[in-house]
């Protein structure tokens, strides 16, 4: 059905063009310099997978040099389902980036559902869905407000709170790596959150712990005639993680470079969303 | 008496009962007329001066549960099936259909603008039958109620749906309505308003695997009920005893702030209800002497594993009923609107202090204590003054959160603390030692051998012949990978008809007995005993099942339960034997020493016949057997790594004890096999010939050492020991097993293990099923750690043979 399950299959990707402006004015929080071309160059290999290994219909929206950190459009909604939940991102500058979205969505024929109260904030990057529950990372991104209206748009499914204590999303050290696994980061505060989601599940989870928080950040789909497919940094990137995922049988690996977007925090996830339009009645 | 049932169809059913008639006649009654076999998930509400709903209880009277006004009653699902396919007959799905409709109409059931459609479609198919636009017309559908917020938009998708089902039957419909139902995430979740210690208005859910703390819409708590000790209520406070978590040492109690008492019985109850619905294999018997100051209220209805096999014994025909259309319009306001507050931590911090649950305590259990007021309801208030001498024993509502238990209860300032106490907090958790202090708190006045210091010795070389001895390998391999969750419904059943399989537990409420007596001598009233006073307001304190707990507040408070249990995928072994004779001097014949010790203990614990604690000391008994399961949890730094066959290998060793009266040395070469921990299957244990000697001169001591190892152990599989972080003991007992959990943390490269030693000894004869003792302890490490793997399990068993079969 439409609602309940509609996990990991996708059909379209929504993704947004890098602007020249990142490289000096999007948000980081640690101080690196980001190089431009090479930026470029990690975002089309990106998309490449998405829509030519993977064959997805890849949505690809132009840059906007007033929105640098616009290519992290994960951020900007949550889709699941039919629905689309389009956010208020935390930080200020990066509002508009909605709106282009919006469109997108609005145009993919998804339901809508705009966050319009003020008081809420919410980004993607803070909300996990495990294919069962959502889990919304309460961090400087997110507050509380903005995770009930994740909950009113997406009635169906357990809406559960994690604070994020540490990092800048709950999927900067987490993510989907399979239905019921989720691949962790070993740092303590990863591992913490990793225990409270536990702790509130009905549902039972596998974990994968990778050394690197951030490797924790991966893709996973189940596509029709591929099956489970991972999207993981690379051994480049992060050698001893990359060792975790090669472990995962039956399941085709593909490491995407993320060098130069990890500089502004951009992880795997933060650069696409996902869409399964077929599971659309 | 007439009574008007509004039953789950929307219509009425009037009828007449006796006027002293108790509430399970109108019930019985009632399911009669609906043809319903698969009664149990259902229940009788009335409402109360308040309009509040509650249950009616079956054993009680009608007249003394409905004060005031007309006899007016309502028929619903009380508890949601999980698994409603699990269900035996259509009919009893059709009515949990009916209910789930209102649930979804009122606004109960939050469910999508998708779901809606898919469920409202389903709901027409089972009502109307093949879309048939002739004869249904082309609005047929909006008589029909599917939403709280129903819009012309839906209908037409409904519809949309409707006509792809050509052919469904109702019942299959029905199926699949249910289906997507019991995913949502409120499904079968009963919602209570409370506040939390904070004012912050919260909602507390009750389901069937716990209970779930809501603010607005999100979830920001969870107790499943393994993780609950302890569920009370007094006055309009409602509390919770949690599990201590992994790092904790103690327990914490939760308080909630309900709107008055009434609405925190009415919570308490239905806690009471869901754990011995879902998680008990049978409810619990009535309690025993001094516990029966009490209320009174147990769920005494069967709970699911019953259920379930009473149902799966219906044999007749399927009954043909007639689906009748909706006739609800009725739109109940969802219950759901608490307003916004400011950030809420509290329960947050706590979630994540209590976020893993890593303890000892085995099973689960839940003593509900709780202050009931039996007098009637006008007496409240002057009750409510009287108690307030009381009240300061309990956690106070404004500061609920805290672990005060210990520091109020466990270490009152310059009293001395209980000999129990005293051992639990030592470092290591010595095996016989703890045996040995069961003698000392089972019989309060304990005469008993006090061989303590003994034992200690003996522990550690029982515990080093089991894990050094590693001889054979395997020719089987264990599966150990359980998901328990999913396993859970057919443990139910498997297990129901097997009580007592694990330990003997008929000494539990002696033990509570015991306890509770030193617990008042010490000054230290968690449960006041209030003389004659106590009719209005009184204590109870019932073990949820047929276990113990250890009401006195010790780091160990345990408890046993059978429920989890069995159908675990028990490790399958066929083990080759290898026969070693050990003849060792004076450690042996400590073992002997402490062996005899323990006999002693067994010799009274599991008379259960006399059930009588207090009895001599004389051992007649002769077999004693001790079983270590060694658990060693690695939380694993990958998965899939449980998923790694486990090696097992065997050694028998015979060592010779020596008694104390004639040093006789025999060798007793014991070659065992050891069967798999079937499911059902009887005891495998080994078969001792009881000897009902009175001098025993010599104890064989036959023992074995099995140990079942992961091949993937660790990861990183350096010898690195890492930094040790912290270290943990605790050990908790029942009366015949004691479990001491050894927890350390250490960090290797970056990467912090925690790292679960359990070390579990179970006392007894033969009557134990040690195999299923063994397959149960597996599966409750397994449960307790879900995110944890199994790596090690090393089984040593002592057996003291009888001389005559010594001389063999």
């Amino acid at each position: 059905m439409a609602g309940l399950m509609s996990g990991f299959h996708y059909t379209h990707a929504v993704v947004r063009g890098i602007p020249a402006s990142l490289a000096k004015e999007a948000l980081r929080s640690s101080q690196s310099e980001v190089d431009l071309a090479k930026a470029l160059k990690e975002h089309e290999a990106y998309v490449e997978v998405l829509g030519t290994t993977l064959g997805l219909e890849v949505v690809e929206l132009p840059a906007d040099e007033s929105l640098p950190d616009c290519v992290f459009v994960e951020d900007a909604a949550v889709v699941c389902g039919d629905t689309a939940l389009i956010t208020r991102p935390g930080a200020e500058s990066r509002r508009r980036e909605t709106e282009a979205m919006s469109r997108a969505l609005k145009d993919l024929n998804l339901n809508i559902v705009e966050m319009t109260d003020e008081n809420a904030t919410l980004d993607g990057g803070d909300v996990l869905f495990t294919g069962r529950e959502f889990f919304v990372g309460l961090s400087k991104r997110t507050n509380q407000r903005g995770a009930e209206i994740l909950a009113d748009a997406f009635k169906d499914y357990a809406v559960s709170t994690v604070p994020v204590l540490e990092g800048l999303h709950l999927k900067s050290f987490c993510s989907m790596g399979g239905p019921g696994l989720i691949v962790i980061g070993s740092s303590e505060p990863a591992q913490k959150a990793l225990k409270i989601m536990q702790q509130m599940s009905d549902h039972r989870y596998d974990k994968l712990t990778v050394p690197d928080d951030y490797a924790a950040n991966c893709i996973y789909m189940n596509l029709p005639n591929k099956g489970h497919v991972l999207l993981h940094p690379t051994a480049e990137q992060f050698p001893e993680s990359a060792k975790v995922f090669e472990k995962l049988k039956d399941y085709m690996l593909i490491p995407v470079s993320n060098l130069e977007k990890v500089k502004v925090d951009g992880a795997l996830t933060c650069c696409s969303i996902l869409i399964n339009k077929k599971a659309n009645v | 008496m007439e009574c008007k049932v509004a039953l789950l169809d929307g219509s009425d059913f009037t009828l007449n009962v006796e006027k002293r008639a108790k509430g399970q006649v109108l019930f019985d009654k009632i399911c009669d007329h609906l043809n319903l076999l698969e009664k149990d998930y259902f229940g009788i509400t009335c409402r109360d001066v308040e309009n509040q709903k509650n249950w009616l209880d079956p054993s009680k009277e009608l007249k003394k549960q409905i004060r005031t006004g007309p006899w007016n009653f309502g028929f619903n699902v009380k508890f949601y099936p999980p698994d409603p396919s699990q269900l035996t007959e259509d009919i009893t799905r059709y009515y949990l259909c009916l209910q789930l409709r209102d649930d979804v109409v009122s606004g109960r059931l939050p469910c999508s603008f998708a779901t809606h459609t898919v469920l409202g479609s389903y709901t027409v198919q089972s009502e109307l039958g093949d879309y048939d636009p002739e004869e249904l017309g082309s609005d047929y559908i909006s008589e029909l109620r599917f939403a709280p917020n129903q819009t012309k938009e839906l209908e037409e998708k409904v519809m949309e749906l409707h006509k792809t089902y050509k052919g469904m039957t109702p019942a299959e419909a029905e199926i699949h309505f249910l289906e997507n139902a019991k995913k949502l995430s409120m499904y079968g979740v009963d919602l209570h308003h409370a506040k939390d210690s904070e004012g912050v208005e919260i909602m507390l859910g009750v389901c069937s695997s716990g209970l779930l703390i809501y603010r607005d819409r999100l979830r920001i708590n969870r107790f499943a009920w393994p993780k609950i000790l302890k569920i009370s209520y007094k006055r309009n406070n409602f509390y919770i005893k949690i599990r201590p978590g992994e790092f904790e040492q103690f327990e914490s109690t939760i308080g909630f702030k309900l709107p008055n008492h009434r609405a925190a019985k009415r919570l308490w109850k239905v806690c009471v209800e869901h754990h011995t619905f879902f998680r008990l294999i049978s409810p619990e018997s009535l309690p025993k002497k001094f516990l029966s100051l009490g209320s009174k209220f147990r769920y005494s209805g069967r709970t699911q594993a019953q259920t379930r096999r009473a149902s799966s014994m219906i044999i007749r025909p399927a009954p043909l009923f007639e689906r009748s259309s909706s006739k609800r319009y009725n739109m109940s306001l969802s219950l759901d609107g608490a307003p916004i507050m400011e950030n809420h931590e509290t329960l947050m911090k706590d979630s994540a202090a209590d976020g893993a649950t890593k303890i000892i305590t085995k099973g689960d259990i839940i003593t509900t204590v709780t202050t009931e007021k039996k007098a009637e309801e006008e007496k409240a208030q002057q009750e409510d003054a009287r108690m307030d001498a009381v009240e300061t024993q309990e956690p106070t509502a404004t500061t609920p959160l805290r672990h005060d238990t210990k520091t109020k209860d466990e270490q009152p300032a310059g009293e001395e603390p209980k000999e129990e106490e005293r051992e639990a907090t030592e470092a290591a958790g010595y095996l016989v030692k703890y045996v040995v202090d069961s003698i000392a708190t089972d019989l309060a006045t304990s005469s008993g051998p006090h061989g303590i210091s003994l034992s200690t010795t003996m522990d550690d070389d029982v515990f080093m012949d089991g894990t050094l001895r590693e001889v054979d390998e395997v020719s089987e391999r264990a599966e150990m990978k359980v998901s328990p969750g999913a396993v859970r419904q057919e443990v139910f059943q498997a297990i129901s008809d097997k009580k007592g399989t694990l330990i003997i537990l008929k000494e539990a409420d002696d033990k509570v007995d015991t306890e509770g007596e030193e617990t008042s001598g010490a000054g230290e009233e968690e449960e006041p005993v209030i003389p004659e006073e106590a009719k209005a307001e009184e204590n109870e304190m019932l073990s949820t099942s047929k276990e113990k707990e250890s009401i006195s507040e010790d780091t160990s408070v345990v408890v046993e339960a059978k429920t989890t249990a069995v159908k675990t995928q028990s490790p399958k072994m066929e083990i080759k034997t290898d026969a070693m004779t050990q003849i060792k001097g004076t450690d042996s014949s400590k073992k002997a020493m402490a062996s005899w010790i323990s006999e002693v203990v067994k010799s009274e614990v599991i008379s259960e016949s006399t059930k009588e604690v207090k009895q001599t000391k004389a051992s007649d008994a002769l077999q004693q057997e001790e079983e270590i399961f060694t658990f060693e949890e690695v939380q694993t730094e990958q998965s899939k790594s449980s998923l790694s066959p486990i090696t097992v290998s065997e050694s028998s060793t015979t060592s010779l004890a020596v008694g104390s009266a004639e040093p006789e040395e025999k060798m007793v070469v014991a070659t065992e096999t050891e069967a798999a921990p079937a499911e059902s299957t009887g005891p495998t244990g080994i078969d001792v010939v009881e000897v009902g000697t009175k001098e025993v001169p010599v104890v064989h001591t036959e023992t074995k050492t099995i140990t079942y190892e992961s091949a993937e152990v660790d990861t990183n599989g350096d010898v690195d020991p890492g930094v040790l972080l912290s270290a943990q003991t605790i050990t908790s007992e029942t009366t015949s097993t004691t479990t001491t959990t050894h927890i350390t943390k250490t960090v290797k490269g970056g990467i912090s293990e925690t790292r679960i030693e359990k070390r579990i000894v179970i006392t007894g004869d033969t009557d134990i099923d040690h195999d299923q003792a063994l397959a149960q302890a597996i599966k409750e490490a397994k449960e307790q750690h879900p995110d944890m793997s199994v790596t090690k399990v090393v089984v040593h068993k002592e057996t003291e043979i009888t001389p005559e079969e010594g001389e063999d």
